[in-house]
């Protein structure tokens, strides 16, 4: 089979599983747990935030941990620019400012990926990625202090200065407060779709191969004329705004929402499905954000041992996933199941399992 | 005199930084990984303390060294079952790990002591409060048995590694582990060791942290774990004097910001100081510089 009509079918798969998943959850929304539906619109968030950070992850190879930051810019832009739709100019029209407001989160955030990505990408491995999560912390701590409001047509903004005229629509560290919930499981599904196009697509193109190469081998892409700074940048910002989007989405779901909502473990969960759907695997960040999404909530049976289960099984994945055996059982399940046959997959399993001893 | 005090309190915040970050360094420049699970030891070793002073009975000395025996004990623990079947996996997965080992050790906490804030006990450090000139100056007793402490911890381990056989190994497994492991190096137990003296800093740091802020949480060591954490990158991760520096700088400058400039901010201006000093060294202030091969 070709490189190219492997990928095709990849992203073919990817496409239909997410369009069976949605048509399979309008088929049985009258099924469906109270619990479940109102998970529905936060899946589709934390799907294009898994997809998002992949990109810069998996596909330009730098770790950020900062992700949760460029949500919450996202998630108040959002509840900022409907909240003033709303109440300044009486926009009764929920799509259009559902829409107006998505479109605004990811432009903002993806101008702040810009304004951080240039320092940012500067550094390298461990060094960029306490950077990021500093930022992520920065950009939390200077929300709890911004407070908003509307007055007549006008917005205003205040820093560590609560006492605004007109309507308050940020509170400061007690967050947005009667947000008009606008957000759609159909809107979350749409910006699913968006998100996978725009990823893909960027994979899959000219951009995207360089951004890999830059991955692979920073001295060899550099010394073909790549450059590497910049290539890296597409990727950052375009995971920042899709975050941003992904975030004000998410804003629009809560009748309130606190800075305090988007702290360090938000860009951690955000990584670790990432990391459990196959780094640098899209479809995969889908499948891990949509099952760790729902398995806390699927585990309430288990009471108070809830998030004990639930950390107990990270740790056993990672450990299946990684160990040798693990690893060489799946590459003969992989031979089988191509048309090659499993004799070769076997020998290469075998020789990286002397490597290893 | 406000201004010395400050400085004071930042010293003693700083220390204890110091000494978590110790723990993050040593493991890093080891093992190579991020072990997210320390700040969490930190608490397990303050509940300990806590659970020694309270329901067992025990005087503060013993109480201080049952924390750091069972947080050994339980560094060496977490390091066996869960960090070293993945010695070959990538960083990735390894860090992913840890996270888990924080989630859990934050939810066993949880399950055990529960949810509600606990008091800790004051009568772990017992020296009087200082008065200087005048007392126009007054520095508690807890504010200095940690900065004493921190002058100790960094004296007995700089000669430990200097000085004796594991601490050459210690150096040597940093350095190349391939050919430590030639050289006739047991790197498990190198690594084991590591953590064990991680995690027992991780207890003093803990009582010594819950002495100064007195509320004991599930979630109390994740802040302070990321602080210290900041702290050994911004001495330069896998530097032992590159994290006491890092961690009382940081110290300092989170407590002066905090008076100065703005409470609400103080975080935000630790890590944009940490941002910018990045930028002019990325390796931090004591990190060798990475030198590219082609």
């Amino acid at each position: 089979m070709s490189a190219k009509k492997k990928k095709l079918i990849y992203n073919a798969v990817t496409f239909g599983v997410v369009i069976l998943a949605f048509l399979l959850c309008n088929l049985f929304y009258g099924q469906m747990s109270r619990s479940l539906r109102a998970q529905l619109i936060p899946i589709c968030c934390w799907i294009v935030m898994a997809v998002s950070l992949n990109l810069v992850v998996g596909i330009s190879g730098e770790l950020s941990l900062g992700h949760a930051g460029f949500m919450s810019i996202g998630a108040f832009t959002g509840i900022i620019i409907s909240g003033w739709l709303l109440k300044g100019f009486q926009m009764e029209n929920e799509t259009l400012r559902l829409v107006l407001s998505i479109v605004a989160g990811g432009a903002v955030a993806g101008l702040l990926g810009f304004l951080i990505g240039i320092p940012v990408l500067r550094l390298r491995g461990d060094y960029l990625a306490i950077v990021t999560l500093a930022f992520g912390e920065i950009i939390r701590n200077v929300l709890n202090c911004v407070y908003t409001s509307v007055d007549g047509t006008r917005l205003v903004f205040g820093f560590i200065n609560p006492t605004l005229p007109g309507t308050l629509l940020l509170n400061g560290p007690n967050g947005a407060v009667s947000v008009s919930k606008i957000a759609t499981f159909t809107a979350g599904f749409l910006l699913v779709l968006a998100a996978l196009v725009v990823v893909l697509n960027l994979i899959n193109s000219r951009t995207g191969r360089a951004i890999m190469a830059t991955r692979d081998n920073r001295i060899a892409a550099e010394s073909v004329g790549i450059n590497v700074t910049r290539y890296k940048m597409i990727a950052f910002v375009t995971a920042a705004a899709l975050a941003g989007m992904a975030g004000a989405l998410y804003g629009l779901n809560y009748s309130t929402l606190v800075p305090g909502k988007f702290k360090f473990d938000q860009s951690i969960n955000v990584l670790v499905f990432v990391v459990l759907g196959g780094i640098g695997n899209t479809l995969g960040a889908v499948i891990s954000a949509t099952v760790l999404t729902i398995l806390p909530e699927m585990l309430r049976d288990f009471a108070d041992y809830r998030m004990l289960v639930y950390a107990v099984l990270l740790i056993v994945m990672m450990l299946v996933t990684n160990t040798p055996a693990t690893k060489a059982f799946f590459n003969n399940l992989k031979g089988l199941l191509s048309r090659k046959g499993p004799r070769k997959t076997v020998e290469v399993s075998q020789r990286k399992g002397g490597d290893r001893a | 005199m406000i201004f010395l005090s400050n400085l004071v309190n930042g010293l003693s915040l700083g220390s204890i930084y110091a000494i978590i970050a110790l723990g993050y360094t040593m493991v890093y420049g080891i093992a190579k990984m991020l072990n997210f699970a320390h700040g969490d030891v930190i608490m397990v070793g303050a509940y300990i303390a806590f659970c020694a002073l309270q329901y067992w009975g025990l005087p503060p000395v013993a109480a201080l060294l049952a924390a750091m025996l069972l947080c050994t004990v339980l560094g060496i623990t977490i390091e066996g079952l869960a960090y070293r079947p993945l010695r070959q996996a990538t960083s990735l997965a390894v860090l992913i790990t840890a996270i888990g080992m924080s989630y859990l050790l934050q939810n066993l906490a949880l399950l055990i002591w529960g949810a509600n804030p606990k008091s800790f006990p004051s009568v772990m450090i017992q020296l009087p409060t200082l008065s200087l000139f005048g007392d126009q100056l007054k520095i508690s007793g807890v504010t200095m048995m940690t900065i004493l402490a921190n002058i100790a911890i960094m004296i007995v381990l700089t000669t430990f590694i200097s000085r004796t056989k594991m601490g050459k190994a210690m150096r040597c497994v940093s350095e190349d582990r391939g050919a430590a492991e030639l050289m006739g190096i047991n790197v498990n137990r190198t690594i084991s060791t590591t953590f064990a003296i991680g995690s027992a800093l991780a207890a003093v740091a803990g009582i010594l942290l819950c002495s100064a802020y007195p509320t004991l949480m599930p979630t109390t060591g994740s802040m302070p774990g990321i602080k210290a954490f900041t702290a050994a990158v911004f001495g330069g991760i896998g530097s032992i004097p590159g994290a006491m520096i890092g961690g009382i700088l940081l110290g300092v400058i989170e407590i002066l910001g905090k008076a100065y400039i703005s409470t609400e901010l103080g975080d935000a201006i630790v890590f944009a100081v940490l941002i910018i000093v990045l930028l002019f060294r990325p390796t931090g202030l004591l990190g060798k510089p990475i030198r590219e091969k082609v």
